[in-house]
């Protein structure tokens, strides 16, 4: 497995505030990454630190090994960041060879990119033409026209409406299926949830978590329950030895596992005991919830 | 280095108002070849400019690199935008995450200033060796080529003032206010001068130090022409007075404007390096 980006103790200070603080990762080749965390808490100003607009304080990274220098290396990468940048008087077409220039790759795939993110029949229009969902698109078109190793995209749909994150997302999912590794900042968890395969969590420039989606809590999910009695279903479980946390809510009980338990068991076990469940669900927690707990956890 | 000046060129080309900026510069450049079309002919007085000498070797050279000079005002505006609008559109935070560097993307600059330098060099170089040829009275070979210094001095002065203009560009950010700003350069420098006049030197010495700012030493490359004209001599003769003439072009004179380009150019890059986009 090849390292495309290794960060080590990258630090970021704007004046008094620090931005990033000692912030160590690698990415490598094949994942869907995610990098989580809430608004100013230094996506960012990583991803402009990596990509060369912000200058770090302290720490390095390294590109592809070290094998190229960062600009070098860029070429063979493919970002998006806020919002697209391009010049709004010349047209999508213009402004796509502009970047071939730039990434010094021929200008052969420019429309088969176009057609990728489905502009093909506006490339003639001047870039200050295009609906906000059209300019990221072609943002994305313009990342994708090198064939990139890496591509990295930050709040790839922000502003835009639901239609038009319906069109990002499944353009993302198309890219990612086709093996390219793929680096996603944003807050919106559900996102990342659905494409992501790893997540880095900041929270005021800190990591909190980096590795597998999967490992993200060392939890073992939680039944959602219902039944005739509900008293009596809430004290056998927190009498039982594998349930921590029960609660009641809207007519069910939700009860968190400390260990791993088959659903099918558990049923089994309640039937003996004279409860007869109406309602059971074995779920895991979304990574919205798991990320509200870590972010807890840590604040405490 | 080709690719980065296509760079540049598909920026500028692309872009209407650049696009006539540039071309009314080149027309407004041969328009010079129009003064020979002045000619009053009033009754008793016939005035005809072409034939005051103005279009004689080796003088045509230093009176059509002293007028053409004022047009660079024109390309200013050109260049300052070309710089002020990568800020404002934020292009050019994509184009170094693109993968250009920030010493390319200064390169790329400096490399289209010293050629629209270059290029309008060769325009008046052209326009006065075919204005020259025509009304010229001397025709030998070494007399046309002799003076070619003043093109030298004109080259200098552009690439000079050009790098200013791109230096204003990053520091301000905003074109409006980078022209502004090289405006209130100027008043400054009137001032500074007036100042020193005043308070500290006599006329030469103040000359001396104003010698050392960008526009007075971008200034100070071609001195004004006319009182090199026969005509404006004889009228002078015959007041009883005597003009010092010192309309050469000086080798230190060349070296400040070029030790500002390399400042001016260094600086950019040094503001581009240090400040996160």
């Amino acid at each position: 497995m090849s390292t495309i980006l290794s960060v080590n103790q990258l630090t970021k200070k704007f004046g008094y505030l620090t931005a990033v603080k000692d912030l160590s990762f690698s990415i490598e080749k094949g994942h869907v990454y995610g990098i989580l965390g809430p608004n100013g808490s230094g996506k960012s100003t990583t991803l402009g630190i990596v990509l060369n607009v912000v200058n770090r304080t302290d720490g390095d990274f390294e590109w592809f090994d070290g094998s190229s220098t960062t600009h070098e290396a860029l070429k063979r990468v493919g970002a998006i960041i806020e919002r697209p940048n391009f010049y709004p008087y010349m047209t999508a077409v213009q402004n796509l060879k502009l970047v071939c220039k730039i990434k010094e790759v021929g200008e052969e795939k420019i429309e088969e990119k176009l057609e990728l993110v489905g502009l093909l029949d506006r490339k003639d229009s001047k870039f200050r033409t295009y609906s906000l969902g059209m300019k990221q698109r072609l943002a994305i078109a313009s990342a994708l026209l090198n064939d990139p190793e890496i591509l990295i995209l930050d709040e790839p749909t922000n502003g835009l409406d639901p239609q038009g994150i319906h069109q990002i997302r499944e353009i993302i999912k198309k890219i990612a299926s086709q093996g390219t590794t793929i680096l996603l900042a944003s807050h919106l968890l559900d996102e990342v949830e659905k494409v992501c395969s790893h997540v880095i969590i900041l929270r005021k420039g800190e990591k909190l978590y980096s590795g597998r989606v999967d490992g993200l809590l060392a939890s073992h999910g939680f039944f959602e329950l219902k039944t005739h009695d509900l008293d009596k279903l809430k004290t056998y479980l927190e009498k039982h030895a594998s349930f921590g946390q029960i609660k009641l809510e809207n007519g069910h009980i939700t009860a968190f596992l400390k260990e791993e338990m088959d659903a099918g068991k558990l049923n089994k076990t309640l039937f003996d005991q004279g409860i007869v469940l109406s309602h059971l669900v074995k779920r895991k927690e979304s990574l919205e919830e798991q990320f509200l707990t870590l972010t807890k956890n840590q604040s405490n | 280095m080709t690719r980065l000046l296509q760079i540049e060129f598909i920026k500028l080309w692309n872009n209407r108002a650049s696009k006539i900026l540039i071309l009314s510069y080149f027309v407004l450049l041969s328009s010079i070849a129009l003064v020979a079309a002045v000619k009053f002919d009033i009754g008793p007085i016939k005035f005809h400019l072409a034939e005051q000498g103005i279009f004689n070797f080796p003088y045509i050279w230093h009176f059509n690199a002293f007028i053409t000079a004022f047009f660079k005002l024109f390309l200013a505006i050109v260049i300052v935008s070309m710089m002020a609008n990568e800020y404002s559109n934020k292009t050019i935070k994509q184009n170094l995450i693109d993968g250009l560097s920030k010493k390319e993307f200064i390169l790329s600059k400096f490399l289209t200033v010293i050629s629209f330098a270059l290029a309008s060099t060769v325009f008046v170089f052209v326009v006065s060796l075919i204005l020259g040829l025509i009304y010229s009275d001397f025709n030998e070979i070494g007399i046309i080529f002799s003076g070619l210094e003043f093109l030298l001095a004109f080259f200098v002065k552009l690439v000079g003032f050009f790098s200013f203009c791109l230096f204003l560009g990053i520091l301000v950010k905003r074109s409006a206010f980078a022209l502004g700003f090289l405006i209130l350069w100027q008043v400054f420098e009137t001032f500074v001068r007036g100042i020193i006049r005043w308070r500290f030197f006599d006329g030469e010495t103040t000359d001396f130090v104003m010698g050392f700012f960008p526009l007075n030493a971008m200034w100070n490359l071609i001195k004004e022409p006319f009182s090199r004209l026969s005509a404006v001599q004889t009228a002078v003769n015959q007041m009883g007075e005597e003009i010092v003439l010192n309309y050469h072009v000086h080798w230190y004179e060349i070296l400040i404007v070029l030790a500002w380009t390399a400042i001016f150019i260094y600086g950019s890059y040094a503001l581009l390096k240090k400040r996160d986009l």
